[in-house]
C-alpha cells in the first residue's frame, strides 16, 4: 500500500514483512528510527514470533545476529558510521562463516572529527569484510531492498548489508509502497540454512583453518561473490515480475545511450544528479547517469558495459582514501582499464555538506569543457584551508584542528556579512 | 553442595565414583556412558585443568539437560586444543565465534531455540578467564542484565594461556607471567589488583552463580547440573591449574585445585540473586606455602632476597577470603 | 492574476513547490513539514520532507523542508530557493538567516502576535506581494485549543490559507493522521482556527486589490 511515511518506518516494517525470528540492535543516529519501529512492532505483537533484545553495543549486536543466525533463525540488526567500526570484528566474522544475516547501515561519517551526518565512510570502511553491499538510491529502494537481501543472504550463504543514506533518505518523509504480507511470503520462503547448531545433529563451527586451507576458504568467499553477481540481477527480475517494479540489480543506466559525459554514483545524490541531466541535456549536453545499486560485488562487466562507448566519466563520491583520492573511482577505473576513457574523482558530500544541483552542473559542465582536475573536491571551502595551512606553518602549538577551522568559518562569515 | 561431608575420603588413588552409590547420586564421569562432550584425541597440554573441567562441566550439563545443549564458545585455550583443523573433539553442537562475544552469540542462539518452540535446549557458553574477566566482559554484563537464558561457565587458569602465558585481570598477586616478571622490588604480579567476576556476576543479582574446582569432581558436578536446570543468567566460575603456565607437574593439577580452594585462597560458595545461599567449609586447612611451593610461577617468594612479607600478603588475602565468606567451620581441622 | 497564481489558489501545481519551515527543537518544527507532506499527498501530489539537524536539544534552531510536486521528486539538496517560509519562532529572525533565498513571490508566514512592522523586518519582506506575508498568533491558538504552546498545526492552517495550495480538509486529515484520538482533534482545532483567521486576511486583502 502507498504511504506517506518516513522512509525508516518503511523499512522497518518492509524487514518486519521478512519474518524476522532475532531482532537486535544498539541505537546510534541515523537508524534509530528503524529499530524503535521494530521494538514497538515486537512489543504490540505485530511482529511474531520474534525475540527483540536491546543490546548493550554495537559488538554485541552483530554477535547475537551470529548466534542467532547459526542457530537456524532468520536474524536483523542495524548500525552506521562509529558503531560499524566497532563491531568490525563480527563484520568479518559473520562473512566468514557464511552467516546470512541482513543490516541496515545508515550512512553516517566516521570521526574524528565526530560527525552524524551522512556519507559513505562507514559501509566502505567493511567493503571488503565480504558481506554484500546495496545501495538505495530512493525511499522506496531502500525499504525494498531488505526483501532482496533476506532472499539473497539465505541462498548465498552470505550476510547482505543494505547501505541507506543516513538524515538525507532515513529522515525523510516520501510515498513509499509498502508490500504485503502475503506478497513477500510468496517471494522470500523461510529460512533453511547450510549449517546449523542443533543437538539433534551435533557440527563445530568456527574451528581454526591453518595455511593449508586458508587459501581455499578465501577463494570460496571471493567464488561466492562472483555467484552474487549472478544472482542478484535474477532476484531482481524476479521481484519485478511479482511486484511489478524496478529495485536492486546491480545498476541501473539514465539517459547514458549516446552520452559522451556519464556520471557515476552510489545511492540518493543519484536523485539530485538525474535532475541535472535532464537540466543539461534541453541544452545540447550529451550526458547520462548511472547508480550502482550493487557495490559488492562490484559489477565490473556491467559497468564497463553501461560506460564503454562515454568519453569521459565523472565519479561522484561520498568517501575518500586519504593521500590517494577516491575509493569508488578506484573501483571504477578497474572497469575500465584499457579502454582509455577518462576518469575525474569529485569527493563530495562528505560528513554532511550538501551535493547541490547549482555545483554539480558547474562540475559536469567543467568535465565537458576540459577544464577539470582529475581529483576535486566539490565546494571546498579554500580559504578555510589556505588559514588552517597557514596557521600550522607560524607556530607548532598550532591547537586542535577542527576546532580551529569551525572558528575560522565565523571568523570568515563575519567579515562577508 | 548441601551434602553431609564425609570426613573419610580416599586420597593417592584415580578412583572416581563409588560402586555402592545408587546412579543417580554417582558421578557423571563414573558412568562408562558418560557423554565425553568434549572426547580424546585434543590437543591440550598432558594435565590441563581446563580440559578436564570442560569435560566434567559439559557432561554434567548433558545429563542435566537430557544430552539437549547447544555450547559457544570463546577464543582460547580450549577453542582451539579441541578443534585443530580438520578435527574437532566436540560431540555437541558447538560454535566459535571471536574472543569477546560468547556471552552474546550465546544469547542470540537462546533467542533462536526461543522462536523457534525449542526451550528444552540449554544453551552454555564457555570461556577462559581471558575472554571472560576481561575483553569479554562487557557481553557478558548485557547477558546478565537482560537475564538471558544462559548459562556462561567460566574457566579461570589466572592468565592469557593460548597467547603464552600473559596477565590477565584473573592473574594472582605475585605471580609470574610473560607480562609480569619476576624481577625488580615487586616481581611477578601487582597486589591489590584484579577482578572477581563472581562477585560483579552476584551485583547483577542473577539467579545462580557459582564457584567451583577441578578438584571437587562431585560438587562441580552438582552445581553446573543444578545450574543447567535452571533460567534465566547462570554463571559458573571453574578454577582450572594449567601446568605449563604455572610452572607445576602435570601430575599435580588436581593437588595444586585442591590447595588453592582448602588454603581459602579459592572459595567455593553458591549465590542466587546475589545472596550467598552456601558455602563449602575447607576440609583441612592449609598454609598458603603448601600451594605457592608447587607452582615455578610463585617460586621467587622462596629465594634468597625474596621479602617474606609477600608470602605474608598472599596469606592475608586466604584470610579475608576464609573470614568473609565463612571458610572455616567446625568440620576443619587444621 | 496570471494563471500561475490563478492555477495556485485553485491548488494546483504546475512546477515543484518549496517550503522551508524554521523554528526551534521541540515546537514540532519537523513535524510540521511531515504533515505538509501527508496533505499533498492525501491531494494526490507527490512530497518530500526532511529535516536538517543539529545535535538535537530543545530550543536549538531547526530547520525542515517540504518539496511538494506533481511528478516524483528525485531532488536531495535542501532547499536553498524556498516559495514560502513558515517561521514558528520569532526570535530566530534577527539571528539566522530564515529570508535567505527566499523567492520574489514567495510566501512568508510568522508565529507572531506583532505586526510585520513591529518585528521590524518591514524592509525585508517589502519586495513581496502584500497578501503573501502574514503574522499568525499561532502559539496563543495552540494554548487556546491543544493547552500547550506549539504552534506547528495553527500555522499549517494559516499556511493552508495564505497560499491555497492545499486544501484545509487535506491539512486537517493529516495532522489527525499524525496525532491520535482526541489530541489529533485538538491540534485540528487550532489549525481551522487559524484558516478562519487566514481567510479572512486574504478575502480583505482580495477586496482591496
Amino acid at each position: 500500500m502507498l504511504r506517506q511515511v518516513e522512509t525508516s518506518r518503511a523499512i522497518a516494517e518492509t524487514v518486519a514483512l521478512c519474518r524476522p525470528e532475532v531482532v537486535c540492535a544498539y541505537p546510534i543516529t541515523p537508524q534509530t528510527h528503524i529499530v524503535e519501529s521494530l521494538a514497538e512492532m515486537v512489543k504490540a505483537g505485530q511482529l511474531q514470533p520474534c525475540e527483540f533484545i536491546n543490546v548493550e553495543s554495537e559488538f554485541a549486536a552483530l554477535s547475537v545476529a551470529i548466534g542467532a543466525s547459526a542457530a537456524g533463525a532468520r536474524a536483523y540488526t542495524a548500525t552506521a558510521s562509529q558503531g560499524l567500526l566497532f563491531m568490525a570484528e563480527a563484520v568479518y566474522n559473520a562473512a566468514g562463516l557464511g552467516l546470512p544475516i541482513v543490516m541496515t547501515i545508515g550512512n553516517r561519517a566516521i570521526g574524528a572529527p565526530i560527525n552524524i551526518w551522512n556519507d559513505h565512510s562507514d559501509s566502505m570502511s567493511m567493503r571488503d569484510a565480504g558481506w554484500i553491499q546495496f545501495y538505495a538510491e530512493t525511499a522506496q529502494e531502500a525499504a525494498d531492498l531488505h526483501v532482496l537481501a533476506f532472499r539473497v543472504a539465505e541462498e548465498l550463504s552470505c550476510p547482505v548489508m543494505v547501505c541507506v543514506d543516513g538524515f538525507v533518505l532515513t529522515h525523510s518523509y516520501e510515498p513509499v509502497d509498502i508490500l504485503c504480507q502475503n506478497e513477500v511470503d510468496a517471494y522470500l520462503p523461510s529460512f533453511e540454512p547450510r549449517q546449523v547448531l542443533d543437538p539433534a545433529e551435533p557440527v563445530s563451527i568456527g574451528a581454526m583453518v591453518g595455511p593449508e586451507a586458508f587459501l581455499e576458504v578465501r577463494y570460496l568467499a571471493h567464488h561466492k561473490q562472483l555467484r552474487a553477481l549472478e544472482y542478484i540481477p535474477e532476484v531482481s527480475r524476479k521481484f519485478q515480475e511479482q511486484f511489478g517494479r524496478i529495485s536492486g540489480g546491480l545498476l541501473r543506466t539514465y539517459r547514458t545511450e549516446d552520452a559522451d559525459t556519464i556520471v557515476v554514483a552510489l545511492g540518493s545524490v543519484n536523485g539530485t544528479i538525474q535532475d541535472v541531466v535532464d537540466d543539461m541535456r534541453q541544452g545540447t549536453s550529451a550526458v547520462g547517469c548511472v547508480s550502482i545499486c550493487s557495490y559488492r560485488p562490484f559489477p565490473l562487466a556491467a559497468l564497463r558495459a553501461a560506460l564503454g562507448s562515454a568519453r569521459r566519466i565523472v565519479v561522484i563520491e561520498k568517501s575518500l582514501a586519504p593521500g590517494i583520492g577516491g575509493i569508488l573511482s578506484t573501483d571504477v577505473r578497474t572497469a575500465l582499464s584499457g579502454t582509455g576513457i577518462q576518469i575525474f574523482t569529485a569527493i563530495a558530500g562528505l560528513g554532511g555538506r550538501p551535493i547541490t544541483k547549482a555545483s554539480l552542473r558547474t562540475l559536469f559542465e567543467s568535465a565537458e569543457a576540459g577544464k577539470l582536475d582529475e581529483l576535486v573536491f566539490l565546494d571546498l571551502h579554500s580559504e578555510l584551508i589556505q588559514r588552517h595551512l597557514e596557521r600550522e606553518s607560524k607556530q607548532r602549538r598550532s591547537g586542535p584542528a577542527a576546532e580551529n577551522l569551525l572558528s575560522d568559518i565565523r571568523i570568515l562569515a563575519a567579515q562577508i556579512g | 553442595m548441601p551434602q553431609p561431608l564425609v570426613k573419610f575420603y580416599q586420597t593417592g588413588t584415580f578412583t572416581v565414583g563409588n560402586r555402592l552409590l545408587q546412579k543417580e547420586d554417582a558421578s557423571v564421569q563414573s558412568d562408562e556412558l558418560r557423554p565425553n562432550a568434549l572426547t580424546s584425541g585434543h590437543r591440550a597440554c598432558q594435565g590441563c585443568g581446563e580440559a578436564l573441567g570442560a569435560r566434567y562441566a559439559l557432561d554434567a550439563a548433558m545429563r542435566a539437560a537430557k544430552d539437549q545443549i547447544i555450547v559457544a564458545n570463546a577464543t582460547g585455550c580450549l577453542e582451539v586444543f579441541s578443534t585443530p583443523y580438520p578435527e574437532s573433539s566436540w560431540r555437541v553442537p558447538w560454535m566459535h565465534s571471536l574472543f569477546a562475544n560468547a556471552a552474546s552469540v550465546a544469547t542470540g542462539i537462546a533467542a533462536a531455540m526461543r522462536v523457534k518452540g525449542r526451550p528444552e535446549v540449554r544453551i552454555v557458553a564457555q570461556g577462559g578467564d581471558g575472554g571472560t574477566t576481561d575483553i569479554g566482559l562487557g557481553c557478558l554484563s548485557g547477558m546478565f542484565e537482560r537475564n538471558d537464558d544462559v548459562l556462561y561457565v567460566c574457566y579461570d587458569n589466572e592468565a592469557y594461556m593460548n597467547t603464552g602465558v600473559q596477565r590477565s585481570s584473573a592473574t594472582p598477586a605475585a605471580a609470574r607471567t610473560a607480562t609480569t616478571p619476576a624481577i625488580g622490588s615487586q616481581p611477578g604480579n601487582a597486589f591489590g589488583r584484579g577482578k572477581s567476576v563472581p562477585l560483579i556476576a552476584m551485583a547483577h543479582r542473577i539467579p545462580y552463580v557459582a564457584t567451583a574446582s577441578v578438584a571437587e569432581l562431585r560438587d562441580l558436578e552438582y552445581k553446573i547440573e543444578k545450574a543447567t536446570r535452571m533460567q534465566g543468567a547462570r554463571y559458573v566460575h571453574i578454577h582450572v591449574p594449567c601446568p605449563l603456565g604455572w610452572g607445576a607437574e602435570p601430575r599435580d593439577t588436581i593437588r595444586i585445585a585442591r590447595l588453592a580452594v582448602e588454603t581459602g585462597l579459592y572459595p567455593l560458595f553458591e549465590a542466587e540473586f546475589g545472596t550467598i545461599t552456601e558455602r563449602n567449609p575447607i576440609r583441612h586447612l592449609m598454609p598458603v606455602e603448601d600451594y605457592l611451593r608447587l607452582q615455578k610461577r610463585f617460586e621467587h617468594l622462596f629465594q634468597p632476597g625474596a621479602d617474606p612479607q609477600w608470602i605474608r600478603s598472599i596469606q592475608e588475602i586466604a584470610n579475608k577470603n576464609i573470614q568473609e565468606f565463612g571458610l572455616v567451620t567446625e568440620a576443619t581441622h587444621a | 492574476m496570471d494563471t500561475e497564481v490563478l492555477n495556485k489558489c485553485r491548488g494546483w501545481l504546475t512546477e515543484l513547490f518549496q517550503a522551508r519551515i524554521h523554528g526551534r527543537g521541540g515546537q514540532g518544527v519537523v513535524t510540521a513539514a511531515e504533515i505538509l507532506s501527508i496533505a499533498a499527498f492525501i491531494e494526490g501530489k507527490y512530497a518530500q520532507a526532511f529535516p536538517t539537524f543539529g545535535s538535537e536539544r530543545m530550543g536549538a534552531p531547526v530547520t525542515a523542508y517540504c518539496r511538494i510536486d506533481n511528478h516524483p521528486i528525485r531532488l536531495r539538496e535542501p532547499v536553498v530557493t524556498p516559495d514560502a517560509l513558515i517561521i514558528q519562532d520569532a526570535t530566530l529572525l534577527h539571528r539566522v538567516p530564515v529570508f535567505q533565498g527566499l523567492a520574489d513571490s514567495g510566501y512568508v508566514l510568522i508565529n507572531s502576535a506583532q505586526s510585520i512592522p513591529d518585528l521590524g523586518i518591514g524592509e525585508l519582506v517589502k519586495p513581496l506581494p502584500p497578501e503573501h506575508c502574514c503574522t499568525l498568533p499561532a502559539t496563543a491558538l495552540g494554548l487556546e485549543h491543544i493547552g500547550r504552546p506549539i504552534p506547528n498545526s495553527a500555522l499549517l492552517g494559516g499556511f493552508a490559507a495564505m497560499t491555497q495550495l492545499l486544501k484545509f480538509e487535506s491539512v486537517a486529515a493529516a495532522i489527525a493522521s499524525k496525532f491520535p484520538g482526541s489530541l489529533g482533534e485538538k491540534n485540528v482545532a487550532a489549525a481551522s482556527a487559524a484558516y478562519r483567521l487566514g481567510m479572512e486576511r486574504t478575502m480583505t486583502h482580495a477586496k482591496a486589490s
